[in-house]
């Protein structure tokens, strides 16, 4: 990673966003834009943070947890968007919630061919699967955009995803 | 590898036999056969039908078992759906909550599409695999005997369970007609939790 401003606040804006909103399960496949994040969630007696095999999973189960009555929110990489594809027809043929906070790859500096498939491919993709996609692309705008992806999923009971521009988490430096 | 058994259990009786012990347990369906049988046991508010998304099934139980700690979550699927979410496995032998209790209708078969066999008749261990996921409670069932020893177990909170029932292939109607996604997501959110589904 480039050298960030240190440390980087919007992991943390993420976080009290979350607490804000109530969110209480909180689902992931780890990404390194989301370490701090994750971290935070961990730290937290009354978060359950639960690491997923595969981000289907984490589809599944947040359709489990708001018909328990809690709120969740799934955090992935822009890698793991296509594996939700089949079970993100759960949530809009019974109208579930489900905020994702998706770390992008494959865009902007990449360094690996191999990101920019399912980077470049992630909007459309979720967009056809019937998600409601935005994006960030300021870590300052970061706070305000969670904050209103989560109003919109919950009170609208729709998929929401959100984009976490590759600009705003650096790119890895591969110059030798 | 699970002995060679003829399986002679019928699936409506099983899960008739499972859901009659039900109480205030919360019941999630795999999509199929497992979920045309639940509904025809008697349809009841507190069922979470999976008409579609398989493999999805034990994570969703998941999620609700962990936002409802105090009540017992039962996930009543198929073999060829469980199949489909292994990883699920991992990640609630991993999470370990104590309320949740997956079974798995087994009759080998992927009933919906033909009757193709599938890995379990191969001798796929799925109770084994879900051992080696750390689940403390584990076992199949091929016998009314043992059936009636592993139901109370089922609704009891001392760790999660997993059981795989063999059946036999007998295949029944859809007895089931509801099948509208959000109206079964909110019938179940407001039966388990009054007027607060709707804040």
């Amino acid at each position: 990673m480039k050298p960030q401003k240190n440390p980087a606040t919007w992991p943390h804006d993420i976080y009290e966003v979350f607490k804000e909103v109530g969110i209480r399960q909180v689902a992931y496949v780890p990404d390194a834009g989301h370490t701090q994040l994750i971290n935070s969630c961990h730290a937290d007696r009354e978060m359950k943070v639960i690491s997923l095999t595969s981000e289907e999973e984490g589809v599944a189960m947040l359709a489990g947890t708001w018909l328990g009555g809690q709120r969740g929110v799934m955090l992935l990489q822009s890698s793991g968007v296509g594996n939700c594809i089949n079970l993100l027809s759960i949530m809009n043929e019974c109208r579930f919630p489900l905020l994702m906070i998706v770390t992008m790859r494959g865009e902007w500096g990449e360094f690996n061919p191999w990101q920019l498939a399912m980077g470049q491919g992630t909007p459309p993709a979720l967009q056809h699967a019937g998600v409601v996609v935005q994006r960030v692309d300021h870590a300052e705008e970061v706070r305000e955009h969670v904050f209103a992806a989560a109003q919109l999923t919950f009170n609208t009971s729709r998929p929401v995803a959100l984009l976490i521009s590759q600009r705003i988490i650096g790119f890895k430096d591969w110059s030798k | 590898m699970v002995k060679k058994i003829k399986a002679t259990l019928d699936r409506r009786v099983v899960i008739n036999k499972i859901l009659e012990k039900r109480g205030e347990a919360l019941v999630v369906t795999g999509l199929g056969s497992s979920c045309y049988d639940v509904g025809a046991a008697g349809d009841h508010a507190k069922n979470f039908y999976l008409w579609g998304g398989m493999g999805a099934a034990a994570m969703v139980g998941l999620g609700l078992a962990l936002a409802q700690p105090k009540r017992q979550v039962i996930v009543i699927t198929g073999d060829g759906e469980m199949l489909m979410g292994l990883g699920a496995l991992a990640t609630i032998g991993t999470q370990g909550p104590r309320n949740l209790a997956i079974v798995v209708i087994d009759n080998e078969l992927y009933s919906e599409t033909g009757m193709q066999p599938t890995h379990t008749s191969r001798g796929v261990d799925l109770a084994g695999m879900a051992k080696a996921a750390q689940f403390p409670r584990t076992g199949t069932i091929f016998t009314e005997a043992q059936l009636k020893t592993w139901v109370p177990k089922l609704y009891s909170p001392a760790g999660s369970t997993f059981v795989a029932v063999k059946v036999n292939n007998t295949r029944y109607p859809m007895a089931i007609r509801l099948r509208d996604g959000a109206h079964i997501k909110n019938r179940f959110r407001e039966a388990l939790l009054g007027n607060a589904a709707f804040d």
